[in-house]
């Protein structure tokens, strides 16, 4: 009995320890680009370890906050979010809501919904309809593609199902109709679904590339991660910036430049992680429960 | 009159069902245009198609560009490519969520355990750019493990990002990366529905933490792992568009080019179209009868399946 327990509390310290090693491993990273991005150009040379800024160099953000394309690439995927966003939510809970009420068709629908997610046409054919549709080139081409996804559309119909009937025949017998059910009894007893869909839905507009390299060919609309991938995985950070030497004196090492964009571009999910995760637990579990 | 007494009830539901169907419309409009027109597109595949002759003029070709996948070697090399990777991340990845959820699950004290997940989900919500400038940052030749290699070990630093024999495991490295951590999320929730009875029962009946971890904790896990197992077999042609796109380069073209991006090269950048459409419907085919299949096998196991 003894010797067992002993065995546990070597169990327990030693997985303490590998779950710590684990976590140091999602996080150095962030550390490192954070105190090289602050780091003068001799520092970044001289130490192989930089875990914290010696002298605060701002030069790599003032930088980058000077260049144009930067500035206009934020601003075309903050916009992309914003509006995506609220387009997901608005075609899928309308959609997910009269999937819930015994509308004519219904199982057809969610036949032809289900099917969507076991087999899609393919890149090429989608590319030949947001072409004939005339999205090619304009940011609706980042919205409209994908202003449901079945997935969160089936998870929607799940929660909408659990609220309690009793709600609705009550605003039936008030002279409600449909409508006015849907935005004003089913849509305030949603907001949680709605904060967890919005916000898994937010994170996906924000991280979106390919979108923008597929259906995009001017610079000034392309999104932040397109730029982001100029800078840093093809190497080019002046190029991409648009070669400007703004307030800074000389151009700043490509390594904090670097480092800078990939922190700016990762800062808004960083703000709004702590509020995701407090959400998105719920929403992942709203699926599998009843699936 | 039957058929008429139906056509009327179709109108009265019509009329009825009005504000629902106003509702639903732009959802429909949706799936008709952005998911069902392409689905007719995938004729392509059977056309010689021309952008300037148009779809309906392009002439008929039957099954041609089905046949040039099969004689075609770069396309048997992108196949088994993209079953690699696939493969190989159910071979290491998988576990390693299930390993996690049960390691977090030995933490007792609450806080520190919501501490450690909110952790190891946070690289799940990054782009694949930012994980993918990650590891160039950290893997290039003037980068942090190149210095320490050369500086410290005093050996040969190693071209980790041009080198085709690391392509694979290096992609494979930053999917455990960016989605052990999350994948841990729906095992976590069958083990917290474990009744805490069972381990007591356990513990009287002398059972140490080992044995009522493969006595009580992985029957618990079972049918979540066979679900997410069939999901992933079902997707084993898909092998992550947007990383592997953004790892390659002229030198790991070879071991990396997989079936989407072999796609978008062909289709997109070289305007051939319709032999992309086949490659792609092939794919998007085999793929449903692998899903349909998984899931047929789950039955038998006994476990509920997806539909």
């Amino acid at each position: 009995m003894f010797k067992s327990s002993g065995g546990e509390r070597v169990m327990e310290i030693v997985n303490n320890i590998l779950l710590l090693l684990i976590a140091v491993t999602m996080l150095f990273p962030f550390l490192y680009i954070f105190s090289v991005s602050f780091s003068s150009i001799s520092d970044v040379l001289n130490s192989d370890f930089l875990l914290w800024p010696k002298d605060w160099v701002t030069d790599a953000y003032t930088y980058i906050l000077g260049s144009d394309q930067f500035i206009r690439s934020l601003w075309v995927t903050v916009y992309v979010t914003v509006v995506g966003t609220f387009i997901n939510l608005v075609f899928t809970s309308t959609m997910a809501y009269s999937l819930t009420r015994n509308i004519i068709g219904q199982r057809l629908i969610l036949f032809l919904v289900l099917f969507t997610i076991l087999f899609s046409a393919g890149m090429i054919p989608t590319y030949i309809i947001v072409k004939e549709t005339g999205l090619l080139n304009s940011l609706w081409a980042l919205i409209i593609p994908v202003a449901i996804s079945p997935f969160n559309l089936i998870i929607m119909t799940q929660f909408f199902k659990g609220i309690p009937e009793e709600l609705t025949e009550a605003a039936l017998i008030d002279g409600a109709n449909d409508i006015q059910i849907f935005s004003k009894v089913i849509l305030p007893l949603s907001k949680p679904a709605l904060a967890a869909f919005g916000l898994f839905y937010a994170v996906g507009h924000w991280n979106s590339y390919f979108s923008g390299v597929l259906y995009l060919n001017d610079p000034a609309k392309w999104p932040i991660q397109v730029i982001l991938r100029q800078i840093v995985i093809v190497n080019e950070p002046n190029a991409a910036l648009g070669g400007h030497a703004a307030m800074v004196e000389a151009l700043p090492p490509p390594e904090t430049v670097q480092m800078a964009a990939i922190l700016l571009a990762t800062l808004p999910i960083l703000i709004v992680y702590p509020f995701l995760q407090k959400h998105f637990a719920k929403g992942v579990m709203l699926g599998s429960v009843k699936g | 009159m039957p058929t008429k007494r139906k056509k009327n009830s179709i109108k009265k539901k019509l009329w009825r069902d009005r504000y629902l169907l106003l509702l639903i419309l732009p959802g429909i409009l949706y799936f008709l245009i952005y998911r069902y027109i392409p689905m007719a597109g995938i004729l392509l595949a059977f056309k010689d198609y021309s952008p300037f002759r148009g779809f309906a003029d392009s002439p008929w070709v039957g099954l041609k560009y089905f046949k040039l996948i099969f004689e075609d070697a770069e396309v048997i090399q992108v196949i088994w490519n993209t079953l690699q990777i696939s493969l190989l991340q159910i071979f290491f990845a998988f576990p390693i969520s299930i390993v996690l959820a049960l390691m977090l699950n030995e933490i007792r004290n609450q806080v520190y355990k919501k501490f450690l997940q909110s952790i190891v989900y946070l690289p799940h919500f990054l782009s694949w750019v930012v994980v993918v400038g990650i590891t160039v940052i950290f893997l290039r030749s003037e980068g942090l493990i190149n210095s320490v290699l050369v500086n410290l070990l005093e050996v040969n630093p190693i071209p980790f990002l041009t080198d085709p024999a690391l392509f694979k495991p290096i992609v494979i490295l930053q999917v455990i990366w960016k989605e052990s951590g999350w994948g841990t999320i729906l095992f976590l929730a069958a083990l917290s529905g474990i009744s805490p009875h069972l381990y007591e029962a356990a513990v009287i009946d002398g059972a140490s933490r080992l044995r009522q971890m493969w006595h009580i904790t992985l029957p618990a896990l079972k049918s979540t792992i066979v679900i997410l197992l069939i999901l992933r077999l079902g997707n084993v042609m898909d092998s992550g568009f947007e990383q592997i796109f953004l790892m390659l380069n002229p030198f790991n073209m070879e071991t990396g080019n997989v079936l989407d991006t072999y796609v978008y090269f062909k289709g997109i950048q070289q305007a051939n179209f319709s032999f992309a459409t086949a490659v792609g419907l092939f794919k998007g085919i085999i793929g449903l009868i692998l899903v349909v299949l998984a899931n047929r096998l789950a039955k038998k196991f006994g476990e509920d399946g997806l539909y």
